[in-house]
């Protein structure tokens, strides 16, 4: 059974598998990414971020989550060698880059803690899968095309692990990630950056700071354990790192 | 013995705001007590190194977990009208169909959407329109990067769970979407 909202300025998917499924808990799920868009949306003039920008709010007085994003976010900085960062071009501040991928993860956990194991959700393109998909197999992710309209997929891949999966790129949006180290750097050379990691979150995190990093970001991912990445440059010439490869035939069906 | 009483319950204090700080990292309070939630909820995370091997400041990926949902009790203050307004869709009661929204024009081209509905939910959003800055031309280039696999990308069939993109958080998008939508509400 799969339910999408939109929230957040994006469609909100969450699919159950059969016999799991009550509406209640896609009650819940989106319910709390109202309350997430609620306090994070920089669209909004009376949410927590839009006073923090505004001074309305003091650091001391953040809330418990708008403390842990930014404690999140320093961390990510430091992890990802300052290409990671909720400080803007014009000063102020958006979370959205950690916002999205810590969001998912919750909303995961909301379903796990009501001893759901079958599930993926989904908002904007970033995937929390776990356990498996209607057929009992792992959850089958399409990579988007960066060069078409259409949900039209260039690549699929397998989540046997409960794997989050995460793609950046500039073209919808146009240019919404920039270098932080280089804020004239267009970063036009690579469209496309998709992670995989051990959960949405961090999947989430690093696909934006390596798709910020350009050419670099698929040896960035190269070199962190746990996660895999494939990076499409703007002639539709894609590169993998090494472990991407198994995640790309359904190996996993038969310990289903 | 209500001192010895006293006493045994202070350094039992202590030495759960000692464990406390060294499971959770001394950026929570400890005095929070819900905290014990936290690893109650928290999904089993794989643990993951950085590689050695590779050259530059190694980064040292901690596993963060981020802490479990709170209801969405705080944040009620002072509504004020927000500007720009986003087009919060709600979902409502629809009518079953598909329903395009109008074109709107983004960035660089129009953006229009197809918002299909059955059982009164949204089932399904699709682009019809969609900005296209990109050539589309797709041609082998001949750069090899050390190592690393390369290939020139393919169009896969459709069939699939779900599909992982960039996100389109437009106002445009917003925009055809809720056009859509307003024509299947009953």
């Amino acid at each position: 059974m799969k339910q999408i909202q939109i929230i957040m300025g994006t469609p909100v998917i969450v699919e159950i598998s059969s016999g799991e499924a009550k509406q209640e808990l896609f009650d819940e799920v989106f319910d709390y990414f109202k309350y997430v868009d609620q306090k994070f949306s920089t669209y909004k003039e009376d949410s927590e971020i839009t006073k923090i920008n505004k001074k309305q709010i003091k650091e001391k007085e953040m809330s418990e989550d708008m403390r842990e994003i930014f404690e999140l976010s320093e961390e990510t900085k430091k992890l990802t060698n300052g290409y990671f960062d909720i400080v803007t071009p014009n000063g102020s501040y958006d979370t959205s880059g950690l916002v999205k991928g810590w969001s998912i993860w919750n909303a995961g956990k909301i379903l796990r803690k009501r001893g759901i194991k079958n599930f993926y959700v989904e908002a904007g393109g970033d995937i929390q899968a776990m356990g498996r998909n209607e057929k009992g197999e792992p959850w089958c992710i399409g990579i988007q095309n960066p060069f078409n309209k259409k949900r039209e997929v260039i690549k699929k891949v397998f989540l046997p692990k409960d794997e989050g999966i995460a793609t950046s790129g500039s073209y919808v949006r146009g240019a919404h990630i920039y270098n932080p180290k280089d804020k004239n750097d267009k970063l036009e050379e690579i469209v496309s950056m998709t992670v995989i990691g051990p959960n949405i979150f961090e999947a989430d995190r690093y696909a934006t700071a390596s798709f910020a990093m350009g050419k670099d970001g698929i040896f960035f991912i190269e070199g962190l354990e746990g996660f895999e990445g494939y990076s499409i440059d703007k002639k539709g010439i894609a590169t993998m790192t090494t472990g991407f490869q198994n995640y790309t035939n359904n190996n996993n069906k038969q310990y289903a | 013995m209500k001192k010895a009483l006293l006493s045994s319950s202070l350094i039992f204090v202590f030495i759960a705001y000692v464990l406390h700080v060294r499971i959770l990292g001394a950026e929570a309070p400890a005095f929070l007590a819900p905290q014990s939630s936290k690893t109650s909820v928290a999904l089993s995370l794989p643990q993951y190194n950085t590689n050695t091997q590779t050259a530059s400041p190694k980064p040292k990926p901690t596993t963060a977990s981020p802490s479990p949902a709170r209801p969405p009790t705080q944040n009620n203050s002072a509504p004020s009208t927000p500007v720009p307004p986003p087009p919060v869709v709600d979902i409502g009661k629809y009518k079953n169909g598909s329903y395009t929204g109008t074109a709107v024009d983004a960035y660089y081209g129009n953006v229009q959407v197809k918002a299909v509905i059955a059982g009164g939910k949204i089932t399904d959003v699709q682009f019809l329109d969609y900005p296209q800055d990109r050539q589309n031309s797709v041609r082998i280039n001949s750069y090899a990067m050390p190592r690393l696999t390369s290939e020139a990308i393919s169009i896969q069939d459709s069939n699939v769970d779900t599909v992982s993109g960039a996100s389109f958080t437009s106002a445009a998008f917003r925009e055809s979407l809720s056009s859509a939508l307003s024509q299947a509400m009953i």
